[in-house]
């Protein structure tokens, strides 16, 4: 009976109840969304690999290097696969339709890659063909790209137009992997560039180091830059994880305002539910008079405080977590080509159901408290 | 006064003041008081001499200054607030002057309330608020909510509710005094059939002289100083 009571207690004002998880929801809403959007940012970060390093120019990443030094890389004590690429930075018909798309050594690149899931004949169909490539299937879907279809691309870094062959369709592993890139033969554009810019040709924009043993990532790197020191194209080694933060930290600052600006709309709904749940028990102040003065103890007013808030928290956060899946996914589809990875985390689920329950027992402190401390004679003297 | 009854509330040398601010305001000053088993008791005076005060002193609602309450045989001024709590759950039945139902509760779940502290199971409680509504003649009337009952029924179901629990005392204050002549005399009726019919102890706080007339024993209570026979001339008028 004293459930029952507490969920007529919660929907006694239906307009405000109704508000008040309405407004719970939205926040729940954009809570998740906001999270979702920072761990899309970290996402590249966070399905980087700690046993893969980075080698880039020293000076900047738009400067290439040899591929001359492949062979140097892979002597170094510790290296394994080595493989490399370059950003081909090309566009599908028009700048809108922007993808991720790279030139890279295919066997190599694979082998390094096991998180990127490609059929045995798809892997074979790729590695035969000079000018086959692969796309991720969000990229092939998006397009409606089918295995067998040829696919222009526009040089931007690299002037033409070239043809492609889809000879595969990726899938990640899980969510956590950008199935949104697209890869070609290395060889295809260094033949062609040597034919046409032969003053480009031979140069790579970054190896791919696997190496043998995570733990050995730091003696690795700098063995790698040492090789390199004092050449006329210095090297800059680091782990993937710290070549993707690089990117990432750039916008920083962004990101940091928008953990924020989350956090600031929890504590705003808190103030919101907190003034509901004041409200409502200040307007019923007499009734708890009542409860206590027929024996009820602070246990049983806390319960009932505490359950039509966790009530009113449980309704919107339920709700907000309900519509987060929906509205992520268009958003997805509205920026997928700016988060390639973007789906509601476990994670942020978890935070959305920790937000609910904080909000919902903070919200009730006050009106407890308060209702604790007031006199019986006071409270009872509130009816009438 | 018989001698033979025994005392069910013993008030001895009660003192009690409030305190505002620094100063401390007396309400009542050494007060004795003895109220025996079913005595019906209307307790009298001008506003503001303390009786709601003495009267939630008698059931528990508040902390003496000094002096001693005993209820039952049991002394309730040294108990905790926690205790005092528990004490009245099982000890006091409390009719108020505007009812104080809770509004969101039915007429039958408002008298099972207080049952709700007790380990009775669901059964029982189910037929001791039957009892309680029939007492009152409400039965037919125990799905409807507060605010579909006038209010002397709204009344009969806060006696119930004041009943049910087959307390050791009854306290009401001002019971009578948000109702019209004809309601208020079915409450007055039932409260002396609850004393006369089932031996309940009833300790009322009333300005009404005709609700005092209904009361055995008439006190009353001025500057902190209780007399039995009133200054005014308050029952002979009616
Ligand atoms: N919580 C309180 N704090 C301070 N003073 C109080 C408090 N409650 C009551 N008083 C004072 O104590 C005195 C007695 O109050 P009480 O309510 O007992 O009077 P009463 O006889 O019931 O009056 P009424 O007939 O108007 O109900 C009054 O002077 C009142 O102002
Ligand atoms: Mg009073």
């Amino acid at each position: 009976m004293l459930l029952k009571l507490l969920f007529r207690n919660a929907f006694r004002h239906r307009l405000r109840t109704l508000l008040t998880i309405g407004g719970i929801a939205v926040a729940i809403l954009a809570f998740g969304l906001l999270r979702t959007v920072i761990s899309a940012w970290y996402a590249g970060v966070e399905a980087s690999s700690a046993s893969r390093l980075v080698t880039r120019n020293a000076i900047s990443l738009i400067f290439p290097l040899p591929i001359s030094y492949k062979e140097k890389i892979r002597s170094v004590e510790g290296v394994g696969v080595v493989s490399y690429g370059n950003w081909f930075g090309g566009v599908y018909i028009d700048e809108k339709n922007f993808f991720a798309n790279f030139a890279i050594e295919p066997r190599t690149y694979f082998n390094l890659y096991s998180e990127y899931l490609l059929s045995d004949d798809e892997t074979a169909a790729f590695f035969r063909e000079r000018k086959a490539c692969v796309a991720g299937q969000k990229l092939a879907k998006r397009f409606g790209w089918n295995v067998g279809d040829t696919i222009t691309l526009r040089g931007t870094i690299f002037p033409g137009n070239w043809d492609f062959v889809l000879r595969g369709i990726y899938q990640g592993k899980d969510k956590t992997i950008d199935d949104n890139q697209f890869f070609f033969h290395w060889d295809y554009l260094n033949e062609t560039l040597k034919k046409n810019l032969p003053r480009r040709a031979d140069q790579v924009g970054f190896y791919m180091i696997g190496l043998k043993r995570p733990d050995q990532a730091a003696a690795t790197s700098e063995a790698v830059d040492g090789l390199f020191k004092n050449s006329y194209a210095e090297t800059l080694t680091e782990t993937e994880k710290a070549f993707q933060l690089s990117f990432v930290s750039m916008s920083e600052a962004i990101i940091t305002v928008i953990q924020l600006v989350s956090y600031v709309i929890i504590v705003i709904i808190m103030a919101v539910v907190a003034n509901t749940m004041a409200m409502s028990v200040r307007e019923r102040m007499g009734e708890y008079a009542v409860f206590k003065t027929l024996g009820f103890g602070r246990g049983y007013l806390a319960g009932l405080i505490l359950g039509e808030s966790f009530t009113l928290t449980s309704l919107g956060g339920l709700l907000g977590i309900g519509v987060t899946f929906p509205i992520a996914s268009a958003f997805a589809r509205a920026v997928g080509q700016f988060f390639p990875v973007f789906h509601v985390s476990t994670e942020t689920i978890l935070m959305d159901v920790a937000a609910a329950v904080i909000v919902g027992v903070v919200a009730a402190v006050i009106p407890i408290w308060r209702v604790v401390q007031v006199r019986i004679a006071d409270g009872l003297g509130r009816i009438g | 006064m018989l001698s033979n009854h025994i005392a069910v509330i013993e008030i001895t040398d009660l003192v009690k003041s409030y305190r505002r601010g620094s100063q401390s305001i007396p309400v009542l000053e050494h007060l004795f008081l003895k109220i025996e088993e079913g005595e019906f008791l209307a307790l009298m005076g001008p506003s503001g001499s303390g009786k709601s005060t003495l009267l939630n002193l008698i059931a528990g609602l508040d902390q003496v200054d000094s002096g001693s309450i005993r209820v039952g045989g049991e002394e309730i001024t040294g108990l905790s607030e926690i205790e005092l709590a528990t004490w009245r759950a099982g000890h006091v039945g409390f009719i108020f002057q505007f009812y104080n139902l809770i509004p969101v509760l039915t007429a039958f779940e408002n008298v099972e309330l207080p049952l709700m502290l007790t380990g009775l199971s669901k059964k029982a409680r189910k037929a001791h608020v039957a009892t309680a509504l029939s007492l009152v003649s409400l039965q037919d009337r125990m799905d409807h909510y507060p605010r579909q009952l006038s209010g002397g029924q709204q009344q009969r179901v806060a006696i119930a509710r004041a009943v049910v629990t087959d307390p050791t005392i009854l306290v009401a204050d001002e019971p009578t005094g948000d109702l019209d002549r004809h309601s208020a005399e079915d409450v007055l009726r039932l409260m002396d059939q609850l004393c006369s019919e089932l031996g309940k102890t009833i300790v009322m706080v009333t300005h009404d002289p005709r609700a005092a007339r209904k009361a055995h024993t008439l006190k009353y209570l001025e500057k902190g100083v209780l007399t039995d026979a009133p200054q005014i001339a308050v029952p002979e008028c009616l």
